[in-house]
């Protein structure tokens, strides 16, 4: 009679009516996550705007002329046919080589944040020194890369393109570019500059939080819940740079 | 009283876990075989409807092993989950109109 008594007594509480965590996550991840979903609407935005832009312009067919390949300012240009140097090798066509390597930088710097995040679960101290270095690393790899690349692209091939008054234009600006229509090189600048700066912000918080655990912070702190948060964040980036690479090199 | 916030914690880290590192080292091979795959097909496949079908399908493959695997969110809970699933379907929408929306803009132009 009392044990049924005290079941009646008992007010219909659920998970949510509080002081339960019902997410099972802690605020701050949790904030990590929202953060990285509105993150994932401005970069979906500039994608699927490319997408757009580049449907509402003619695809460049030259390449299957016998002429071969010409840019051509009214026609989207081939992707293989704009991102084909790499670094040493000057004039020889090399088409997705150098992104390639550069996706592999950055899933490898996914991987040692993985195995960072790993140690800090188990309070290794050490193990999370060696793997955020080689995370910052990787990252600073590729943000060299990718200003390569840039400056590749701004510089522009050893042709150009001949303009009505008679002088040659070589690379990309703002204003004006070799490649194709001015917006490709726009959205190029936007959409990797970005991208870049992502991975910039990411550097910057790996370097702090390597910081933090070297002086034994978290250790006194008794997790390494940081780490994990700045984690989220590092691979979001790289899952971005993973639809980048689909959108703006690969179709 | 004395602080002693800035003294040395004895912390003895645990052993690594080795199945746990094996499953991420096999997410980063798959992670590499796909994109191989990708190149493979970028270099070796002309039919341009195919290629861009295929490209998309091998993306999504990855950002769901980098997602459910890196990010953890395999193992969070259900409500976690889609509280952030279900807000991507904007996304989707946004495909979808912006890509119709190019499509009438090159007929009105061309």
């Amino acid at each position: 009679m009392a044990t049924k008594s005290v079941t009646l007594d008992k007010p219909m509480r659920s998970v949510w009516d509080g002081g339960e965590s019902p997410m099972k996550a802690s605020y701050g991840k949790l904030m990590m996550w929202f953060f990285l979903l509105s993150d994932a609407f401005t970069f979906s935005a500039l994608l699927i705007s490319y997408g757009m832009i580049r449907y509402s312009n003619p695809a460049n067919v030259s390449a299957a002329t016998d002429a071969g390949y010409r840019a051509s300012q009214s026609e989207w240009p081939i992707p293989d046919m704009v991102f084909n140097a790499v670094p040493f090798l000057h004039g020889v066509h090399l088409p997705l080589v150098f992104v390639g390597i550069m996706t592999f930088i950055l899933i490898m710097s996914s991987v040692t944040m993985v195995l960072a995040v790993e140690a800090g679960h188990r309070m290794d101290r050490r193990a999370v020194e060696k793997y955020l270095l080689w995370t910052i690393i990787g990252g600073a790899t590729f943000l060299g890369c990718q200003a390569w690349e840039w400056s590749h692209f701004i510089h522009g091939t050893d042709e150009g393109i001949l303009l009505a008054d008679g002088t040659r234009f070589f690379g990309a600006n703002l204003y004006m570019n070799e490649y194709g229509p001015q917006l490709f090189a726009d959205l190029f600048f936007f959409i990797t500059g970005f991208h870049g700066t992502h991975v910039f912000s990411g550097i910057v918080l790996l370097v702090l939080i390597f910081f933090n655990a070297a002086t034994g912070v978290y250790e006194r702190r008794g997790h390494y819940e940081m780490v994990e948060k700045v984690g989220l964040y590092w691979h979001f980036v790289d899952l971005v740079w993973v639809f980048v690479f689909t959108f703006f090199y690969l179709i | 009283m004395a602080h002693h916030e800035h003294d040395e914690v004895v912390v003895t880290p645990q052993p690594a876990d080795k199945a746990h590192i094996r499953k991420i080292w096999m997410t980063a091979l798959i992670l590499g075989v796909v994109t191989a795959i990708e190149f493979l097909i970028a270099f070796t496949v002309d039919n341009a409807t195919f290629r861009i079908a295929v490209f998309i399908g091998l993306t999504i493959v990855k950002a769901f092993y980098i997602v459910a695997e890196f990010m953890h969110m395999k193992y969070e809970t259900k409500s976690l989950i889609w509280s952030i699933l279900i807000p991507t379907i904007f996304i989707i929408w946004l495909i979808i109109a912006l890509l119709v929306e190019g499509g009438e803009v090159l007929d009105a132009r061309f």
